[in-house]
This record gives C-alpha cells, sequence and structure tokens, in this order.
C-alpha cells in the first residue's frame, strides 16, 4: 500500500463529512484539473471553531488529509488553527507520498480559506472595508508535482519526468509550464 | 474475503501450462540459445518453437519476430527503428492522439533529430478516422503509428484501412497490438502493417516477454547494438524463459481464443449495461462495439478514481484508473482528454479488464459492492454537491 494505515484508516472512515448551509466561512481550493478539491465549512463560537465540516473531490491522501484537518481543526481558537500547516498535517497522518504534497496537502489551506472568509465577512461587517490579510499558504519543497522526483530548490524542469517547471505567480508552488492552469491553486498561468 | 482481478490491462496471471514450460529453463536448462554446445542448442531450439508459436498467433513469418523485454521496447524499435531507418526520405511521423507513452515519448525523443511529429484526433468513442490520417501525410511523413486497440477505453482502430492509405504513400505503418494480441484475432497480412508490437503478458505469459513483428524486406535500425542476437536487430543474450512462456501462452491463445473472447464478451457486456442502470450519472468510455471483449470502461461523474479503486480493492476488487491521481505523473490520462471529455469527468475514470476464469458470480459481486462505493464518495465530493444544488435550481 502507497498509503500510511492512519491515512487509510481516515480515508477509510472520514471525520466531519458534509456541509453547513449557515456556515460562518467557506473556503476551496484545488480543481479538478490537478484532480483534488476541498471545500471547508466552519461555525465560530467565541472566536472558536466550534463545527468544522468538508467536502473532498479527490485521492485517498486528499480524502484523509481534509478529514485530519477538520480532526485537528475542531474546537481550537482562530488563531491556534492558522498556526495548522500542510506539513504538520502529513505529519500527523504519518507521512504522505511525496508525489501526493503539492496536490493532494491542500487541507490547512482550505482551512485557512474559510477563516480568512470568515474574518474578511466580519470585518466587512464591523468595521466596513477593513478586510484581515491573508494568511499565506506555507510552502512545501517536497518535489516535482508531477512525479516523486527531487528537486533542489527552483528547478526549470524535473530531471526525473522532463516536466518543464515554473512558479506559479499566484501561490508561488511549483507547476507545469506549458499547463493552462497552475496545478497547486487553479490559477491561469499566462 | 473475495478476491477479484479485473486489471488484465495492467498484467495477466501466468497460465499454468505457460509456468510448466518456462521451469526446466530456469533450472537444468540455463544455457545460451547462441552457445554451440548441446545445452545452448536445447535453448536455441525452445527459443525457435517460441518464435513459431507467436508467430502463427499473429499470423507471421517466425523470421519476421524481433523478441524484446516490454511492449514498451518493441514500440520503441518500431517508431525509432523506422523512423531513423528512413530519415534521409523525410523526418515527419503520424501518431494518434491516444497513443501508449512508449510511441508518444518515443517518437518526442526523436525531435532533437529534426523529426516533426502530428498528432491525428480521436472521436468522443477514441476513434481514429482513417482520412485524418491522410489529410496529416505530407512529403517528409516516413512513419504512421496508430494502436491496434486502446486498452484504457477498449475501442478497436480501423488498421486495415490506414494501413492501405500508407501503402499508397509508400509510408511504413507501424500498430501497437499489445492490448489486442492474443484477446481479439490478430493478422498481420490482413492487417497488411510493416511492423505490430504485441507483449506476453497481454495473454497469459510472462511478464518481461515481448515482440516487435517486422516485415520481410522492411528496414529497421537496432536500438541495441551488439551480437547477432534477432538476426542483429537486438542484441543481447536472449530471456530463454521469458520467450518460452510467451510461446506456449500463445499457443494456448490460438486454442482458445474464440471461446475465451465469447466468454469475457457475454461477462463484460453485463457491466457496460448493468453499472449505468444501478448508478446515475455513469459514462461508458470507448465504442460500444469496436470494442475488446474483455474489457468495460467508466468515468463515474463527480468522484475521482484513486478513491474509487482503494474502495473497491478493500472489497477484494482489482482494477485500473486513468485518473491523475493514480498515475504517478498526477496527470488524467491523455486518451480520455483526447476523447474531449472534460478534467473532472476524466478523474472518475475506472477500468475494468476482465481475465480468464472470471464468472457471472464475480459480475454480481462488483455490481453489488461498486455502486455504494460511488455513492458514499459522491456524498462527500463538493462537485456533486453543487451538481444537486444546480438540479434542484
Amino acid at each position: 500500500m502507497i498509503y500510511s494505515d492512519k491515512v487509510m484508516e481516515h480515508f477509510s472512515n472520514p471525520r466531519n463529512v458534509g456541509t453547513l448551509p449557515d456556515a460562518d466561512g467557506v473556503g476551496q481550493v484545488g480543481n479538478p484539473v490537478c484532480g483534488d478539491m476541498m471545500t471547508f465549512y466552519i461555525k465560530v463560537k467565541d472566536d472558536r471553531l466550534a463545527d468544522v465540516k468538508f467536502q473532498t473531490f479527490g485521492c485517498g491522501a486528499a480524502i484523509a488529509v481534509s478529514s485530519m484537518v477538520s480532526e485537528m481543526a475542531l474546537g481550537k481558537t482562530l488563531d491556534e488553527a492558522v498556526k495548522i500547516s500542510n506539513d504538520s498535517v502529513a505529519e500527523e497522518l504519518g507521512g504522505l507520498p511525496k508525489n501526493k504534497m503539492h496536490c493532494s496537502n491542500l487541507g490547512a489551506d482550505a482551512l485557512h480559506k474559510a477563516i480568512e472568509d470568515y474574518r474578511a465577512k466580519r470585518a466587512a461587517g464591523v468595521r466596513k472595508g477593513e478586510a484581515q490579510v491573508a494568511h499565506p499558504a506555507q510552502k512545501t519543497d517536497q518535489g516535482c508535482p508531477y512525479c516523486d522526483g527531487p528537486i533542489e530548490g527552483i528547478e526549470e524542469y524535473c530531471k526525473k519526468c522532463q516536466v518543464e517547471l515554473e512558479e506559479c505567480a499566484h501561490c508561488g508552488e511549483l507547476t507545469n509550464k506549458n499547463a493552462e492552469e497552475c496545478t497547486h491553486c487553479g490559477a491561469r498561468i499566462a | 474475503m473475495k478476491r477479484i482481478y479485473f486489471d488484465h490491462i495492467a498484467a495477466t496471471p501466468l497460465h499454468p501450462e505457460a509456468f510448466e514450460a518456462m521451469l526446466p529453463f530456469l533450472k537444468e536448462k540455463y544455457g545460451n540459445a547462441q552457445s554451440l554446445h548441446s545445452l545452448g542448442q536445447e535453448a536455441s531450439l525452445a527459443v525457435e518453437d517460441a518464435r513459431a508459436a507467436v508467430a502463427a498467433l499473429v499470423n507471421a513469418d517466425p523470421a519476421e519476430l524481433v523478441f524484446s523485454a516490454s511492449g514498451s521496447e518493441a514500440n520503441n524499435l518500431a517508431v525509432k527503428g523506422l523512423a531513423l531507418a528512413r530519415r534521409d526520405k523525410g523526418k515527419h511521423i503520424v501518431l494518434s492522439a491516444i497513443e501508449h507513452s512508449s510511441v508518444l515519448n518515443a517518437a518526442s525523443s526523436l525531435d532533437k533529430l529534426g523529426f516533426k511529429t502530428t498528432l491525428v484526433p480521436v472521436d468522443g468513442t477514441g476513434l481514429v478516422d482513417p482520412a485524418q490520417v491522410e489529410k496529416a501525410l505530407t512529403k517528409e511523413t516516413v512513419l504512421v503509428s496508430v494502436m491496434l486497440a486502446n486498452s484504457e477505453v477498449g475501442t478497436i482502430e480501423p488498421i486495415a484501412e490506414i494501413a492501405s492509405i500508407c501503402r499508397a504513400r509508400a509510408v511504413a505503418i507501424h500498430t501497437d497490438a499489445v492490448a489486442a494480441v492474443g484477446s481479439i484475432p490478430v493478422d498481420v497480412r490482413a492487417l497488411n502493417v510493416d511492423a505490430l508490437s504485441l507483449a506476453g503478458d497481454q495473454f497469459y505469459g510472462p511478464k518481461g516477454s515481448a515482440a516487435l513483428f517486422v516485415k520481410k524486406g522492411t528496414r529497421l535500425q537496432p536500438l541495441v547494438d551488439g551480437g547477432i542476437q534477432e538476426a542483429g536487430r537486438r542484441g543481447g543474450a536472449e530471456n530463454v524463459p521469458a520467450i518460452v512462456g510467451m510461446g506456449q501462452a500463445a499457443e494456448v491463445a490460438r486454442r482458445l481464443l474464440p471461446e475465451r473472447a465469447e466468454r469475457l464478451r457475454l461477462l463484460r457486456g453485463r457491466l457496460l449495461d448493468d453499472l449505468p442502470r444501478r448508478a446515475a450519472e455513469v459514462v461508458v468510455t470507448g465504442h460500444r462495439e469496436r470494442r475488446l471483449p474483455h474489457q468495460a470502461s467508466f468515468c463515474i461523474r463527480f468522484v475521482e478514481g484513486e478513491g474509487m479503486l482503494l474502495h473497491l480493492d478493500m472489497k477484494g476488487i482489482a482494477v485500473s484508473s486513468g485518473s491523475a491521481c493514480t498515475s504517478k505523473s498526477l496527470k488524467a490520462s491523455h486518451v480520455l482528454l483526447a476523447m474531449g471529455l472534460d478534467h473532472a469527468t476524466a478523474q472518475g475514470s475506472i477500468v475494468f479488464s476482465l481475465i480468464e476464469g472470471a464468472t457471472a458470480a464475480d459480475i454480481d459481486y462488483v455490481l453489488a459492492e461498486f455502486p455504494p462505493i460511488i455513492e458514499r464518495l459522491r456524498k462527500m465530493s463538493p462537485l456533486y454537491t453543487e451538481y444537486l444544488k444546480e438540479r434542484s435550481s
């Protein structure tokens, strides 16, 4: 099996699956091009995550990551929750295959987006025009997003699978230079 | 737990007759087929018997077969070997858009030598239009390569028609028949091709056994320079056990092919017909009639292939998927995209390919276990939620 027992356990019995029709914040990452999409819904009470639900279209890793993020986030204060990183989620899951680190390990990003959404809405309501600055996505220098080949720093192409790479102007992650959309965030590449 | 292996396109189990035939060549009959002593001659005779058996399966002359270590190697030898031997005449290659990566990448590796490649599109069923191949030909074209059958969507291509267009223009024609040989009748004379790739592990032979048919008198530049093995077309000591195993498997295939194909066609038909009845928004991929008899492929909308594959595996069912997540390259199947499917739909790719010994009970089991898996994954899919919302509004 390519996945750890912990990943398979979360994949088989994912926690907190669903939507929250009256969510205080919603965050979505990914797109069908790279194969993974995650939507997180949060309810906030006294600055804490009172409820977290998610829906995920994607591989085993993506489902397990979402489940783990929801479990880690539930009950935490917003400031604690934004500290959950993609790397810490992967670690908590007993590791992920290298080639899944970029595309599937987006759960923390989706959660952060939901928190951003909540804060922006509140800021708009309470102090109009002063939306909070987005929490930057953590960068993971794990390898080529197309194969599990190693990438040292910023290279123009992956030595292993020969895909031409560049940094996405939007999210800063490595993506295929010739693709129409960024593998990581789905932004259009000019 | 029940164990069902429906992943023929990845590898077939070794036929017991092939296994038995190989054993002596893994033990006491270890000679090099090029040696003059009796151990060597014993190996040489076995290799030539196997060559005759494989040739008979595709109606070739035994001398027209070059053994190789994989279907990919056979495809590489065909594309590079035929193109390079004709480079003085021109440097243009025509391929279909749904070729195996070993054909596509072999052709693109010739880019640096000045070769250009044109990809001919396919229709929504994965079918190549011979007229489109003709349109793609230029004065510079030296090689056309179109697969006989696509394993991922099952579609069988009109190779004889394409070959006669190539003949009229004196362009070499190769077909990758790895997915087809052993599963449907294949006749190199009727197809009228210059070269054809086949692999033993697609008809119950061992892994590491494959061959390229090269029509007598066809110029071919070898990839592996070495000794005089394979009439100088591929250097290196022959993999005697693998070749012997493939030979035996070819003999079995020739004997059992019609019966095997008919049995699997009936079982497979139930999957194609019944799965879309048991789950909504299931797209059958590939051509309905021009189709490999053992293959049933679908795109299950709003869910991703790997999740389905893992859940099916937990139920003891082994299958393939062309989704981005299941591939190491993390790219969705180029075959499905070439057929015009959108990315989201292509991610729901799932391929059932039946093997000998499959039963009606196996099909019942799959039809019972699979729909709840789809249901379960859709419940957690944001795309499905979106779809339900749109449908109700």
